[in-house]
């Protein structure tokens, strides 16, 4: 199997309080990747530091074989962050703006929008069926909407990594469904590896081939099959923790 | 010809006026977007004190004005990386030391009625001078713009995913404020120091209410900053008014303009699905 993240002994603080310490991480190509842990544990830290959005003080990443410092094509690495649904909603751009706004590399000096960016406009808007929006301003859009162009803008780059920070919040059941149906077609027929955090710990061990647990600065892989709550939980918070059952 | 484009001086005050009203909102736009409105005023209290400083010192006070909001607009840069979550502390800054220096510069000099003009823009001061110096600087700030303006739009819109998909979002960052201050340094001898930001600002401010994608926002902001200097030399001229008051309240006209033809329309729209919902009863 072909490793196309990984992150080798990163220690990582934003002042003085360390969030990640000596953490490793490896991922597959191929692999659909759920990332998990307590709200700050450091998942979307985590995602930053891969992405070099943000620079470990210790330790290495590689993206596709090639240290973060020497990796060029960012336009095959697709990221969609947890605060990107906190745009301003009066902002005036349409869907077709948005999505266009990701081939910034590939339109020339002047930064026309040429045919064939409109031929790949269309196709990854049919990728994730929101054809009909194209002229619709972006904050005219339902938040599950929203997210599917977000999508769709990170798709036309032609990526083969795509990082998602929580993007099922805030969607109904109905677009998860569908939102994992979409991922699934990335991840089966486009061939995409995916990495998403999500809270749901239930339905992300259904969803994904693996699962990294974030959590007491340190990253734990497992097999989403063999995954255990239990053993999650005593992972990240401790053993001191009781587990609390409710039944509804 | 009309005879207000008769005299010579109104000429070159239109060809000013009008590069001007091309540049303001261009830049405006992305002002608003990122909220930035602050920045304009603060750049143009430090330009005061750029036009106070040549005058005393004998230099061309555009190029003084210029140099003196360069600086400070880098001032600006650097001082929001010390308080990063502070954004308005480092605008602030920057603003009360303009002021202090623009006070005291004016106090040694003895050009008052010369300052006034900077102030609150002139038509009659306009020299060839100043002409040719506005159209060039507008010019290069007008290129600037179409060759930047996919990735500050994106910027705007988001910041990490632009700096991924390959937008220089550091040095396009600092390019931005330093395109900020050219465009003071080019305004404010016919808008005025004062109501320099007003112009980015306003005409923008009326296209967000209609546009429905940023083309169009860009095109109705630049086209209401045309209609606005446009009516406002004119009145100037007639009326014998500042041309920087007139420019900028005709602005503020357009933004109510466009307030009432949106209610209107709306009530209209209203009327109109609430007859044809009794007609399907
Ligand atoms: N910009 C920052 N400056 C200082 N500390 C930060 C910053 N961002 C995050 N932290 C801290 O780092 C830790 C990890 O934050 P992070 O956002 O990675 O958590 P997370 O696992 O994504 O949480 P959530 O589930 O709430 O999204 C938290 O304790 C947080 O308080
Ligand atoms: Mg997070």
């Amino acid at each position: 199997m072909k490793t196309v993240v990984e992150a080798k002994n990163i220690s990582f603080k934003y002042d003085v309080v360390p969030v990640l310490e000596d953490a490793n991480l490896t991922v597959y190509e191929g692999d659909f990747m759920g990332i998990v842990g307590p709200n700050g544990s450091a998942k979307s830290t985590l995602i930053k530091l891969l992405l070099g959005l943000l620079k470990p003080q210790q330790g290495e990443i590689y993206l596709m074989d090639k240290s973060l410092q020497n990796f060029k094509e960012w336009h095959s690495i697709g990221y969609i962050s947890q605060k990107v649904k906190g745009f301003n909603n009066s902002f005036p751009a349409t869907v077709e703006e948005i999505v266009a706004a990701n081939l910034y590399k590939e339109m020339g000096v002047f930064k026309f929008i040429r045919a064939k960016h409109r031929e790949k406009i269309d196709e990854v808007l049919d990728i994730v069926g929101m054809t009909d929006y194209k002229k619709r301003l972006i904050g005219s859009l339902s938040g599950g909407q929203q997210q599917r162009i977000f999508i769709a803008r990170t798709l036309i780059s032609n990526p083969q990594i795509i990082f998602m920070d929580e993007p099922l919040v805030g969607v109904d059941l109905e677009s998860e469904e569908r939102f994992y149906r979409l991922m699934e077609k990335l991840n089966k027929d486009l061939g995409i590896t995916l990495i998403m955090v999500s809270h749901d710990i239930g339905v992300i061990t259904e969803r994904t081939n693996r699962v990294a647990c974030v959590g007491k600065r340190q990253v734990f892989v497992h097999d989403s099959k063999t995954f255990n709550n239990e053993e999650y939980i005593k992972s990240v918070y401790g053993d001191k923790i009781k587990l609390l059952h409710h039944r509804h | 010809m009309p005879e207000i484009l008769t005299y010579s001086f109104m000429q070159r005050a239109f060809i000013a006026g009008i590069m001007v009203a091309l540049i303001c909102p261009s830049i405006g736009i992305f002002i608003v977007l990122r909220r930035l409105s602050m920045i304009g005023d603060t750049l143009s209290h430090v330009a005061l004190a750029g036009v106070a400083a040549g005058m005393l010192g004998g230099v061309y006070p555009v190029y003084s004005a210029l140099v003196f909001s360069v600086v400070a607009a880098l001032g600006v840069e650097q001082l929001r990386k010390t308080y990063k979550d502070y954004a308005e502390l480092s605008i602030a800054i920057v603003l009360s030391t303009g002021i202090g220096l623009a006070t005291i510069l004016i106090s040694m000099g003895n050009a008052n009625a010369a300052i006034f003009s900077y102030l609150f823009g002139s038509i009659a001061l306009v020299s060839s001078k100043d002409v040719l110096v506005v159209v060039i600087l507008s010019i290069i700030i007008l290129v600037s713009i179409l060759l930047l303006y996919r990735g500050l739009f994106y910027i705007s819109f988001d910041e990490e995913a632009a700096s991924l998909s390959g937008v220089p979002v550091k040095w396009m960052n600092i390019y931005f404020i330093i395109l900020i201050a050219g465009t003071i340094s080019v305004a404010m001898r016919i808008v005025g120091i004062l109501l320099v930001s007003s112009l980015m600002v306003v005409p923008v401010a009326a296209s967000l209410q209609i546009a429905k994608s940023f083309k169009a926002a860009w095109f109705y902001s630049v086209i209401f900053g045309l209609l606005s200097v446009i009516i406002g030399l004119t009145l100037s001229f007639y009326a014998d008014l500042a041309p920087g008051g007139t420019i900028v309240l005709s602005a503020v006209g357009i933004l109510v303009g466009v307030f009432i033809v949106q209610g209107l329309s709306r009530s209209i729209t209203n009327n109109r699905s609430y007859e044809s919902s009794w007609e399907k009863i």
